[in-house]
């Protein structure tokens, strides 16, 4: 669960930087675009890295999902199920909305993925975005943000991401056994809840700079 | 004083169990809670009704034994206006306002059956404490006391962590129903000790393993747990058996060959 998280959150964080680029311009997006297709490729032929990748990705993916199926029923097992107690205070300052929602705000993501790699990658052409137009790859990120629906869509699983990392990514730590002190404990919250925002922020600035005409 | 009571009554393990309110009067902010409930019963008995049955021994905050949900808070001390670090029986009357409702409830956890009214069972922390909660020394002439040396901030963890009364509030708290507090509270308290190294690895492994099949929850890293135990056993203890968790995996220890 933390290491296949952790590595989702990485891969995030890359992810996030690569869109970035269609502020600077188109031809810069176009570029990076071909570049993910074209890495390591004196060593290995053509898109194999992009593919191995791929792998890793869904392997962590799976697993995560796998680990997050186990906890839950654990979980809800453990506390004898439903209905406990009349009244139950919470106490802790970890104790927080995110941390209390993940499965939900992980199901969201699910079903986001899924969509996000029907409209971009398996099949653009269904969503109204072929990526052979004039602006190449590009183009489609045009057509996408162009339609409110979709930015609507991106807010919301923007948002389902955010909380999800900000408890996960220091409840990841803590799994991991960083969590030495009040202190290292103080930070590492701090720290979730900074990549939690920079993810938010960093994925919804270029929707919404297309969506307003400021990026065309 | 008076108090308005909402108290869970459970005939036994199978039926059903509820919340009856009742009132008391004559309390006084000197006595315990479980002076409080003492009164009740006194009052219930002479009305030839069941007393309200529930768990105490030392009275004096170590045993372990007494532990309610109280107005949503195991132990009750975290939940009241002047937050005092303190089990059931040390927490005193004069916390609670004239006037005031306060609802009682027992631990509930799939790990923790309730046996009547307040009364769970919480071997299941015997059973984690046998699977490795323990070291093994031959016995005979006490060791020179400087025989075997240790540094004095390792010596203080093990002692704080060792303060573990085994009352399960941790485990009440927790939104999993989780041992996670409890069980780490003995690997770190055994873990920093020299007596503790030869079977330091075998019992993390044993340890988790048995709390698992116990039908505990597992960690989610809210920290609840933290916040109510009696004893200040802090949050950290739970990475120190991450981190002892974590190495075992790495050693040959409980493999068959
Ligand atoms: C694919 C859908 C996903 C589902 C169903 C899902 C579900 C869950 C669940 C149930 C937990 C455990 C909750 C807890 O510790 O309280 C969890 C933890 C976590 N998730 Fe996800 N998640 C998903 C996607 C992601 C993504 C995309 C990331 C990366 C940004 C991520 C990062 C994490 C991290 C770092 C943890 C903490 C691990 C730990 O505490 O040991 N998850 N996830
Ligand atoms: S860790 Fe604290 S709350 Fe848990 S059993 Fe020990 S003393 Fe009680
Ligand atoms: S009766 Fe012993 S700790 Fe409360």
């Amino acid at each position: 669960m933390a290491v296949t998280g952790l590595v989702l959150v990485i891969f995030l964080l890359f992810h996030m930087f690569g869109n970035l680029k269609i502020l600077i311009s188109v031809e810069d997006f176009n570029h990076y675009a071909g570049f993910l297709r074209t890495i390591l490729n004196p060593i290995l032929p053509g898109d194999t890295f992009l593919w191995m990748f791929r792998c890793v990705l869904l392997l962590c993916v799976v697993l995560h999902i796998w680990s997050a199926a186990r906890v839950t029923k654990q979980d809800y097992k453990g506390k004898g199920g439903r209905g406990r107690y009349s009244i139950k205070k919470s106490l802790s300052p970890d104790n927080t909305y995110a941390a209390r929602t993940m499965i939900w705000s992980g199901i969201i993501i699910v079903l986001f993925v899924i969509m996000h790699l029907l409209q971009f990658t398996i099949a653009p052409a269904a969503f109204g975005n072929p990526h052979d137009g004039p602006d190449g790859r590009a183009g489609m990120v045009f057509t996408a943000f162009g339609n409110w629906i979709f930015i609507v869509i991106y807010v919301i699983a923007m948002a389902a991401i955010c909380l999800h990392v900000s408890h996960g990514f220091w409840s990841a730590f803590a799994t991991l056994g960083a969590n030495v002190s009040g202190l290292t404990r103080k930070v590492l919250r701090a720290c979730s809840l900074l990549v939690g925002a920079v993810i938010f922020f960093g994925f919804l600035v270029p929707p919404f700079l297309i969506f307003f005409g400021v990026i065309n | 004083m008076k108090i308005n009571l909402r108290i869970w009554r459970q005939h036994n393990g199978k039926e059903q169990g509820r919340l009856v309110q009742y009132s008391l009067d004559g309390v006084s902010g000197d006595m315990s809670f479980l002076e409080m409930l003492d009164l009740l019963n006194e009052q219930l008995t002479e009305k030839g009704e069941d007393p309200v049955a529930f768990d105490s021994d030392c009275r004096e905050g170590i045993c372990g034994q007494c532990g309610v949900v109280i107005n949503g808070v195991p132990h009750g001390g975290q939940g009241v206006a002047q937050p005092v670090r303190t089990t059931t029986c040390q927490l005193h009357m004069r916390s609670f306002a004239d006037g005031s409702t306060i609802t009682i409830e027992p631990w509930k956890a799939a790990a923790f059956p309730v046996l009547r009214d307040l009364i769970v069972d919480r071997s299941a922390l015997d059973r984690v404490i046998e699977a490795g909660g323990y070291i093994s020394v031959n016995t005979g002439a006490a060791p020179d006391a400087h025989a075997v040396q240790i540094n004095k901030k390792r010596s203080d963890r093990a002692f704080d962590a060792a303060t573990c009364i085994g009352c399960g509030a941790c485990v009440a708290a927790c939104p999993n129903g989780s041992a996670m507090l409890f069980t780490s509270a003995k690997i770190t308290h055994l873990a920093m000790l020299p007596q503790g190294q030869p079977e330091r690895v075998l019992r993390v492994k044993r340890m988790v393993g048995e709390q698992d099949a116990l039908g505990f929850g597992g960690c989610t890293n809210i920290g609840e747990c933290a916040a109510v135990c009696p004893k200040g056993i802090p949050l950290e203890s739970i990475s120190q058996l991450n981190r002892d968790l974590i190495a075992s995996l790495f050693k040959h220890d409980g493999k068959d060959d």
